[in-house]
């Protein structure tokens, strides 16, 4: 199997890793997958509660490199994005910009469910109902 | 100097020795008579040849030459073995005793000798991943025809008690048959030593040419037989039909005299590089040898760097050292590795295995580079990784409520 150029440089020099501060009002986390299934991203979003825009976004993944790939560029198109922006994010957006092949599509669902699962963290926190997603068909 | 990239995958396959080529390459051109061919000089020199290999291989694993039966491969030997005696033995039983950590060859086959109306027992290994004696010699019944267990596993490099396995076959009167596809040209294999009835190896795991292996049946004290799977011209003393492949087999005899004169040496090289590897890889935080410590090969160790995806940890150096993993995003089922899980593995400490087999060829610089790059990247995926950070604060990742997709 070989990999995009795109695809191993996120690999190998991961856009925003890190952590923020989760106990903040205005930081949502998103955590998601399982150890079991061999994959585990958790992704935060750092909202400018003025604007609504998303002021910084930073990820941990455990998983392989299509998973690593996927969660570094999902934080690099996060930053800057409204919170309403953020959810419109689609999973084939990802596998197209990655050039993921399809036994790598799950690790762009789960990007797209760490986003889904971040924007809502925030809005719990911040008082917003939690939007409600379809589930997603690939996994 | 180093050559990229490294190979480190020993027991998927190893490349032909050199000396092997040049023994094959005349067989290909002017010797390429069929060895069947009894009435002229081209069928008399093809099968020179093949009487020659047939020797050699016979004397790495200290048989008679026509105990030997040519096959394509290991899971051609593992089918003719397991269905072979099946077929044969109809009359006297239907059960066989196998184990959870054979390779894929044996485990089908035998699930086809369910479908077949046979009754198979698959014992549980223990976690070091060798089987309980007591166990195998509960589970033997009346209609028990077959003993088959693997003489070293592949993905882990354990080596079963052979000896004391037979010695309880021997006590019933029950056929051993063994997968020995890792441990010939490794380690001395001897049929009689071992008490081995039947027995499959392959030439392309001991630096000969793919394509090619064979079944050890023996001949006597017991007489075993096998009821052919491939029809035909009834070559290999009719029990496996088909023109012989007769580059291949003078590769895979040349092989088997490589490795008979040269293997205590190689052990004692390759083993100690190994010794090195594994022993630096579990310095690293976290990580933990998979199958027992001594009943080992010499040349490969199987290593889990938990917290880390082995998949994912492969990428940071796979351009420039091929391991595999037990990881399921290697495989196409999504699935890791049975033989990690029949450990007791969780499946995180499975995702995140990988195994080195080094060979003939490894030298001590690529064992160094190799530490350190999986080292360096086994480092840089946890700074990247949620679960060594929950790790590291102390957080229970048993009390997180996983979506398990």
């Amino acid at each position: 199997m070989s990999y995009s150029e795109k695809l191993i440089d996120h690999y190998q020099n991961p856009k925003n890793v890190g952590t923020l501060d989760k106990n903040k009002q205005n930081v949502g986390t998103g955590l998601v997958g399982a150890p079991e299934c061999g994959d585990v991203m958790r992704l935060q979003i750092e909202v400018d509660d003025a604007t609504g825009l998303i002021t910084d976004a930073k990820f941990k993944t455990f998983g392989c490199g299509s998973a690593i790939a996927s969660s570094s560029l999902a934080t690099e198109w996060l930053k800057g994005k409204s919170v309403n922006e953020a959810v419109t994010i689609d999973n084939m957006a990802i596998v197209e910009e990655l050039n993921l092949p399809p036994v790598k599509i799950h690790c762009s669902v789960l990007a797209e469910d760490a986003i889904k699962a971040a924007v809502n963290d925030y809005r719990k926190k911040n008082g917003l109902p939690e939007l409600k997603f379809e589930e997603s068909v690939v996994h | 100097m180093l050559n990229f990239p490294i190979y480190l995958d020993h027991n998927a396959t190893t490349p032909c020795d050199p000396r092997v080529v040049d023994a094959m390459v005349p067989y290909f051109t002017s010797a390429f008579g069929n060895a069947a061919s009894r009435n002229h000089p081209f069928g008399w020199q093809a099968e020179e040849a093949v009487d020659i290999a047939r020797q050699q291989v016979a004397s790495l694993i200290g048989a008679d030459p026509k105990e030997i039966i040519f096959t394509s491969g290991a899971t051609e030997a593992d089918n003719l073995a397991i269905k072979g005696v099946f077929e044969m033995y109809a009359t006297k039983g239907n059960h066989i005793i196998t184990c959870n950590i054979e390779h894929k060859a044996v485990l089908d086959t035998c699930k086809h000798i369910e479908k077949e109306g046979g009754e198979v027992t698959y014992l549980k290994v223990m976690d070091n991943g060798l089987i309980d004696l007591a166990e195998l010699e509960a589970a033997i019944r009346p209609t028990t025809i077959l003993i088959a267990i693997m003489y070293a596993n592949n993905e882990i490099g354990t080596v079963m008690p052979m000896k004391e396995i037979s010695a309880i076959a021997r006590k019933k009167g029950i056929p051993v048959f063994s997968d020995a596809t890792q441990a010939v040209g490794k380690i001395p294999v001897d049929v009689n030593k071992d008490g081995i009835d039947l027995m499959a190896f392959t030439a392309h795991k001991m630096y000969g040419p793919k394509g090619v292996g064979a079944l050890y049946v023996r001949r006597k004290n017991p007489r075993v037989k096998v009821t052919a799977q491939i029809d035909g011209g009834g070559h290999e003393r009719g029990m496996r039909s088909g023109t012989l492949n007769v580059p291949g087999i003078v590769g895979f005899g040349k092989a088997c005299e490589i490795c008979l004169n040269e293997m205590e040496e190689e052990t004692a090289r390759v083993s100690k590089l190994r010794d090195k590897l594994q022993n630096a890889l579990l310095q690293i935080e976290e990580s933990y040898l998979n199958g027992d410590k001594e009943y080992k090969l010499p040349h490969v160790t199987n290593i889990s760097f938990k917290y880390v995806e082995g998949e994912g940890l492969m990428m940071g150096f796979n351009k420039n050292i091929a391991v595999s993993s037990g990881s399921a995003c290697t495989s196409a089922s999504l699935e890791p590795s049975y033989v990690l899980k029949a450990l007791g593995l969780g499946d995180d400490l499975a995702h995140s295995s990988l195994r080195f087999g080094l060979g003939r060829f490894t030298t001590e610089d690529q064992i160094d580079y190799t530490i350190e790059q999986v080292t360096q990247t086994v480092n840089k995926l946890r700074d990247m990784s949620p679960l060594w950070e929950m790790y590291k604060e102390g957080i229970d990742m048993n009390s997180i409520e996983w979506a398990h997709h």
